[in-house]
């Protein structure tokens, strides 16, 4: 049980990690706003995910694994509100690129 | 191992913080400055978290990085205008000389001191947690701040609140008193007014429980503070209401609260325990948490309406 567990928190971390450092690399090559913030979003939503999922296999309680849940879906929430409004601004053309 | 990698995200961490806030000094661009200087705060957050100092990781990442941060960038907003022109000029070869040797001297003079700190630092730990029984909270920093060194929290509140009025008073003379900062509006449907629907009942929650659990865990009033302060401006953002005119008696009053009762408290320890802002034996839990409990809504007010900013517009009567 706990070699699943281990386990479930080496390959969520790891996947997590490797969209993060995808986001970057978006981030940093990317061309526009638009695909940037399609390349940051992803390390927020899919990277931050898999990482609080990898934690949440090693957590003690039920609490912190709530609280990780928890900490993901405000990520979620921020993380969406701030890229609709960057793309908006963006659009109106009232920001540089 | 871990003492290893422990050591390796200490390292990353300080050079994070340094290559930030050079990127901050050095940015030609105030909002890449600006950007460069929350990002700093948060970085700062993580480097007390990694010295096991909560409290002060809760207050950087909340006044530091967001509320510092916030205003900064609104600061920079309203420069925008100028900031061609003021990046243009070319200061004088003596000026520069100037700022040289008195940047110079301001970085060599803390160098000094930095280097004349005794080692190991001297410490009133003990001292803080053998008398922690007295003032009936188990959270030291919380013990500190509300009875040990009462004093500085005192004038930190009151500075808030001259803070606000130095901002109130810069306002032109024909908005006196009107609403501060602009009047948002976003689609009532969009994204920022759904945001500005869910979050503020989490927030609220969780500001409050901050709040709460600093007599006996890391957080505390102006954590807390920070939270509520935020979702407020959030729904501000969103159009959902408007800033209140700063003419408006209940601002008034919240503003000045919080300072008032800890004043009163302070004062009334003269006669009952001997000093200012001492507490009567036995009644210490019960004031500090009133002095918090009153300086609660004094902060979140002040806060939030330091980032609102200037009043703008005549409030409508």
């Amino acid at each position: 049980m706990n070699d699943i567990l281990a386990w479930t928190s080496i390959v969520a971390v790891t996947a997590g990690v490797f969209f993060f450092v995808a986001g970057t690399v978006g981030l940093l090559r990317f061309p526009d706003a638009v695909t940037r913030l399609h390349a940051l979003t992803k390390a927020d939503n899919l990277g931050l995910g898999l990482v609080a999922l990898g934690l949440m296999a090693q957590a003690r309680s039920a609490t912190v694994m709530l609280e990780l849940l928890v900490v993901w879906g405000l990520v979620l929430v921020s993380g969406a509100t701030a890229a609709q409004l960057i793309a908006r601004g963006q659009r109106r053309g009232d920001t540089q690129p | 191992m871990t003492d290893a990698l422990n050591e390796v995200l200490n390292l990353g961490i300080a050079v994070l913080i340094l290559v930030l806030g050079v990127w901050a000094v050095v940015a030609r661009d105030a909002f890449a400055a600006a950007v460069g200087f929350i990002a700093f705060g948060l970085s700062l957050t993580l480097a007390w978290l990694q010295l096991r100092g909560i409290d002060v990781a809760l207050t950087e990442a909340a006044i530091g990085g967001g509320l510092t941060g916030a205003l900064t960038i609104f600061a920079v907003a309203r420069l925008r205008a100028t900031e061609a022109a003021a990046s243009a000029e070319r200061p004088s070869v003596p000026t520069r000389i100037i700022a040289v040797l008195v940047a110079g001297a301001v970085t060599f003079t803390l160098i000094l001191c930095v280097l004349a700190l005794p080692n190991p630092a001297p410490s009133l730990a003990s001292a803080v947690m053998a008398h922690i029984e007295s003032t009936g909270v188990g959270n030291p920093i919380t013990a500190v701040l509300l009875a040990y060194r009462a004093m500085d929290t005192l004038l930190e509140a009151t500075v808030l609140v001259f803070a606000l009025i130095g901002v109130w008073s810069l306002a032109p003379d024909d908005v006196w008193g009107g609403h501060p900062g602009i009047r948002q509006h976003a689609d009532p449907n969009g994204i920022l007014a759904y945001a500005a629907r869910i979050l503020p009942p989490i927030g609220i929650v969780v500001g409050t429980y901050v709040f709460w659990v600093g007599a006996d865990h890391p957080g505390g009033k102006f954590q807390g503070a920070t939270i509520i302060a935020a979702m407020w401006l959030l729904v501000v953002m969103a159009g959902l209401v408007d800033t209140p005119p700063v003419s408006r008696r209940w601002v008034r009053i919240v503003a000045a609260a919080g300072p008032l009762v800890f004043i009163a408290i302070g004062l009334a320890g003269v006669p009952t325990a001997g000093a200012f802002l001492a507490y009567p034996h036995g009644y210490a839990k019960p004031l500090i948490v009133i002095i918090e409990l009153a300086l609660m809504p004094t902060l979140a007010l002040v806060l939030a309406l330091l980032v609102a900013g200037a009043p703008t517009r005549i409030a409508k009567r």
